[in-house]
């Protein structure tokens, strides 16, 4: 295994040390003002001593390094991605085009609401469609992302709370939770209190019982968990929670398995999140932008981030008709979160995906994204992979699964970790591994609704001869992989040395 | 089965039959009956692509944009002029539609663009080190305010009110879960207040925020500012423009402790608000508090060089409940976007532009200040924005006059008064490299015979001016 | 270390930490089945000297690549002496945990408490 690919002797070289002093790209309009001098207009004592050391680079220097650089990426677009919890389904193209549309991407946000309503019409009609999809009446779309919506969701919780005079202390969060959730939770200023999971992979109701008390502001859920299953018990842990007077938050991240079967508001949720970068199919963009708008029940409309899109009829003087407006008039708002009104690129693309769907196509995507799930899985028992990674539940599952590695690592001695780097050799972006923490060598597997069956096999198929060349020979993964553009990397290296910028 | 999924008849079968149940329907069979939807979404029926192309179309038609009007706002968001390498970079699907990097061997490309853009934050702001962005400039002010609680455990911030109106909002709306209080400091001849500032600072400050340029766009001396901060141990926060950077000192070399903004200038379009990118950028003893995502130079076992995301353990997956923030997804394509445009500006062109911004704006506010009953709101140095007042009566009426240069096709500026009653009938103008003199001088003109129209309507209807 | 070790002379908190006692002062770090655990430990910050430690109570905390781990003092104590090099050589602690890995020598408040800690054997009993 030591035959060097061309991607890998192309060495790492960054942007700053290319070019040459002199070259440049960007060539500045011509001086059509008068050409004072610079400390008449700005003193020299507030200027800059020393220029930024920024490269000095032509347009086609500028080009080859960032098209090459992008070669080092595997994609979406290239190949199949089952990252659990990630819901990397396909960037439909047309979403590129209607947001590079310059009536929206050339709309400067303080415009006038007046000369802005296909931008409000727009969103106003994202809200209500999220609204119909979560099944909770008012929607911001304010958050940029999944975990920005949950601090919107946890400081609505705080408000509500607050008005009623009564402090809370803690939220319940289970202990398969993405760590987003007690982040967030810390960072809104509230104790987690950890709920253990039943052998089903459910929240465990005694346990939920035991710790639901007057103290508690909150539970934050998902449902389907972040195992891929649906809590049969959603309901009375709903009852639960609400009998003690907390509110009941929806972690949206997995709602790509129930998109038009059945809706967090019906559950019994009081808040939830969407995140549009997963379910709605906003490109991942290699770690955002994303975006996280939030619906919520009658009784938390009040708090929501500020502004509030509002609908009036009626015309104004020079006679086209205003409907949408930006309501700043919010007494009880939590406030605002983030600057303007949210990643308005992002619900364009959102936008047009609902557009484009549809109801039955909503319902088309969910009921596709949970048989492609439990297809693999399906598969994978029949190739008697399921017998080193077995399911940690048996049941079916919805739109993701967790198998666990432990018997891999007992009997062929090599991890879910270096299966997944073997995987990379095979061509295919290896799913989530460890996580959840519930799981031991989790691997957590969410196919999505925008592959074929021909993809899913395939890949079946690869983990099966992985695990026939581990059997053969170990060493093989543990070494793994060999063909991409670097091979594994000293992590720990660059933890306790860490080297954060080019060196200039 | 519809363009993006592709289950043919035939696929079920063979599907449900390798799962073993004889409907779609059982897979769901966890859901309890009273949990079903049991009807379609009341959503309009799903349309071919060109039709959803049209309907897109016609509601970008009712936006009136920078491409349809002469635009001078700013307030943080800037007309810049966005080179066609952006657009290209960004349209490719190595860089649109990875996931997070957290496999590095096949995530390079990814890596080593947030390893170029942290060091070009870094020269930007004269930091020591930055992160790999956060969502916006608003949102990035309290993520420091966090950093500096987890730093000091202080109950106070004290913000200078010449800090963005958006983020010295979101500060408050999180201090309510920090559990920290804010107090605001007013301006004197726009800039902070000097005296009142040192006034509100003690020993129970956990930090103090200043914005350079601010909001009313002027150049802040921030070095007794800073002093005044350090002699009490509280922690300096500085919200930034990056392109006012290119000529202004960097607050890193004036001793900041944190160095955030927002970034939509570099490179990003306005997008009527986002996503654009916040920079998040520290001096080196608070790096293990930084939120956010961080790329670090590595070797691989051949001894090549490689980055991976570092550090993590500072970070939500791993320190869950104790992480330095829940920050997950990012702007990882706006901040590409940033630094090809740093890299395209060039080290020679940052200085360029920001010259001939300066330039330009110091003539738009001789011209505008030219026109009958306009006075400068204040006189301090400025880069490429600047407040004026328009000699009104009120925040309306200021409406009213930009309403009718919107009759024009000219947006003039933003209404101060909306967010600052100390400055009812001011107005904020923004200069772009996109506005040329000619463009400044059709806003004069607009500018001055609406003021005109206002100042008549009001006259003639017997209120005073 | 490659291979699983407790010494015999060591004392045990059933959090994988240990102890070795000299009279007034004891020495304390983790135990092999912690560092296999945690994996290649990047960043370690001792607690300053003078502080008090309170047996069964975090008193630090060690880092990995992947992992964050609470430190646990298996008896009270000030300390009165930390191991400078793990800033330096934090793979020390995987290494030879029980030796130049050792993380704080602290003055006892109370030698009873060593009542509560487990003998080498019933460790290595817990473990399996």
């Amino acid at each position: 295994m030591s035959v060097e690919t061309a991607m890998q002797r192309d060495a790492a070289v960054t942007i700053f040390e290319k070019g040459a002093p002199g070259r440049r790209a960007f060539e500045p309009p011509a001086l059509d003002v008068p050409d004072r001098p610079l400390d008449e207009l700005i003193p020299a004592r507030l200027r800059r001593r020393e220029a930024a050391r920024l490269p000095e680079i032509s347009e086609p220097e500028l080009v080859r390094h960032y098209v090459r650089l992008s070669r080092r990426n595997f994609d979406l677009d290239s190949g199949f991605y089952p990252l659990g919890s990630c819901t990397m389904k396909h960037n439909p193209r047309l979403h590129e085009r209607v947001a590079a549309l310059p009536g929206h991407a050339r709309l400067h946000p303080l415009t006038d609401p007046a000369r802005a309503q296909g931008a409000l019409t727009l969103m106003w009609e994202l809200e209500r469609a999220l609204a119909e999809i979560a099944g909770l009446p008012h929607v911001s779309l304010q958050p940029s992302a999944g975990s920005h919506g949950e601090l919107a969701g946890v400081l609505l919780t705080r408000a509500y709370h607050a008005e009623r005079g009564e402090p809370r202390r803690t939220v319940l969060t289970p202990d398969t939770a993405h760590g987003t959730n007690p982040a967030t939770v810390t960072m809104a200023g509230y104790e987690v209190v950890k709920v253990g999971t039943d052998e089903r992979g459910g929240v465990d109701i005694d346990d939920l019982r035991a710790k639901a008390d007057a103290d508690v502001a909150c539970l934050m859920l998902t449902n389907p968990n972040t195992l891929g299953l649906f809590d049969v018990n959603i309901e009375e842990i709903a009852r639960i929670v609400h009998g003690v007077g907390a509110i009941v938050y929806y972690d949206g991240a997995n709602l790509n398995a129930v998109m038009g079967i059945s809706r967090p508001g019906d559950m019994g949720f009081d808040v939830v999140h969407f995140n549009l970068h997963k379910s709605f199919t906003q490109p991942h963009g290699g770690g955002g932008p994303g975006a996280g708008p939030i619906a919520v029940s009658e009784q938390l409309e009040p708090y929501l981030p500020r502004p509030v899109i509002v609908r009036h009829g009626g015309a104004e003087g020079n006679g086209s008709a205003v409907e949408f407006d930006l309501d700043y008039d919010r007494p009880r708002s939590i406030g605002r979160l983030r600057g303007f009104h949210g990643n308005f690129g992002c619900l364009v693309r959102s936008y047009a995906y609902i557009r484009s769907l549809g109801a039955a196509g909503l319902r088309d995507v969910s009921e596709t994204a949970v048989l492609n799930a439990n297809y693999l899985l399906a598969r994978l028992r029949a190739l008697g992979v399921c017998e080193l990674l077995p399911p940690a539940y048996e049941r079916l599952c919805m739109h993701e699964f967790v198998l666990s590695g432990a018997p891999m690592k007992q009997q062929l001695g090599i991890r879910t970790l270096d299966l997944a780097k073997r995987l990379l050799d095979f061509g295919y972006h290896p799913p989530t591994v460890y996580f959840p923490l519930l799981v031991d060598e989790a691997l957590l597997i969410e196919p999505t609704e925008t592959e074929t069956r021909e993809t899913l096999d395939a890949f079946a198929e690869a983990l099966a001869e992985i695990l026939r060349e581990a059997r053969e020979d170990p060493e093989i993964a543990r070494a793994a992989p060999y063909s991409t553009p670097v091979r594994r990397l000293d992590e720990a290296a660059a933890a306790k040395h860490p080297v954060l910028r080019q060196a200039l | 089965m519809s363009r993006y999924t592709a289950v043919t008849e035939t696929d079920r079968r063979v599907m449900l039959d390798a799962v073993g149940v004889a409907g779609i329907e059982e897979l769901f069979a966890d859901i309890p009956p009273a949990l079903r939807l049991g009807r379609p979404l009341d959503l309009p029926d799903g349309l071919g692509e060109a039709e959803v192309y049209e309907q897109l179309r016609g509601l970008a038609a009712r936006n009136s944009s920078a491409e349809d009007m002469l635009c001078f706002l700013g307030a943080g968001m800037y007309d810049s002029y966005v080179p066609a390498v952006v657009d290209m970079l960004l349209g490719r699907s190595e860089f649109l539609t990875p996931y997070t990097p957290y496999q590095p061997e096949i995530s390079q490309g990814g890596l080593q663009v947030m390893f170029e853009y942290q060091t070009a934050i870094c020269e930007l702001t004269g930091m020591d080190v930055s992160n790999a962005s956060v969502y916006e400039g608003p949102s990035a002010v309290a993520a420091a305010g966090y950093l500096a609680k987890l730093t000091n455990g202080r109950p106070r911030f004290v913000i200078s009110r010449a800090v963005h109106p958006h983020a010295r909002e979101t500060l408050r709306t999180l201090s309510v879960g920090y559990g920290t209080t804010v107090e605001e400091v007013g301006l004197l001849d726009g800039v902070t207040d000097a005296g009142a500032w040192a006034a509100a600072i003690d020993d129970t400050v956990s930090a103090v925020f200043v914005a350079q340029p601010n909001f009313l766009g002027a150049i802040e001396d921030l070095e007794p500012l800073i002093a005044a901060a350090r002699s009490h141990g509280a922690l300096v926060v500085c919200s930034a423009d990056p392109l006012s950077l290119g000529i202004v000192e960097a607050p890193g070399v004036l001793g900041v402790d944190v160095c955030v903004g927002e970034g939509q200038t570099l490179g990003n379009r306005l997008d009527f608000g986002g996503p654009s990118f916040g920079f998040f950028a520290v001096r080196e003893e608070h790096l293990r508090r930084m939120p956010g995502r961080i790329a670090g130079e590595t070797r691989d076992v051949d001894g090549r060089r490689g980055f991976v995301l570092t550090l993590q353990t500072r970070e939500q997956h791993i320190r869950r409940e104790r992480a330095t923030s829940n920050i997950c997804t990012a702007q990882a394509l706006n901040a590409l976007a940033g630094v090809v445009y740093l890299a395209w500006l060039g080290r020679a062109g940052l200085l360029e532009l920001a010259e001939l911004l300066v330039r330009r704006t110091a003539y738009a506010r001789e011209a505008l200040v030219a026109i009958d009953g306009v006075e400068a709101l204040h006189e301090q140095p400025v880069v490429r924005e600047f407040a004026i007042s328009l000699g009104l009566r009120d925040t309306s009426s200021v409406r009213r006059v930009i309403a009718r240069c919107a009759a024009e096709n000219v947006q003039p500026g933003y209404a101060l008064g909306l967010d600052y009653p100390e400055y009812r009938d001011g107005l904020l103008v923004a200069i772009t490299e996109q506005r040329s003199r000619a463009d400044i001088d059709r806003l004069a003109d607009v500018l001055g015979r609406a003021l005109a129209a206002e100042r008549a309507a009001a006259a003639s209807g017997g209120a005073p001016v | 270390m490659a291979e699983a070790s407790y010494p015999q002379e060591l004392l045990y908190h059933p959090e994988h930490d240990w102890a070795r006692i000299d009279g007034e002062v004891a020495t304390f770090g983790i135990t092999w089945h912690a560092q296999d655990a945690l994996g290649e430990v990047v960043f370690f910050e001792p607690p300053a000297i003078g502080a008090q430690l309170t047996q069964h109570e975090p008193y630090t905390e060690i880092e990995s690549v992947k992992a964050v781990s609470d430190v646990i003092a298996p008896l009270s104590g000030e300390v009165i002496e930390v191991n400078d090099a793990l800033g330096e050589a934090p793979e020390a602690i995987n290494d030879d945990p029980y030796g130049t890995g050792w993380m704080v020598r602290v003055r006892l408040s109370d030698a009873a408490q060593t009542a509560a800690l487990l003998t080498r054997d019933d460790y290595v009993a817990l473990l399996s």
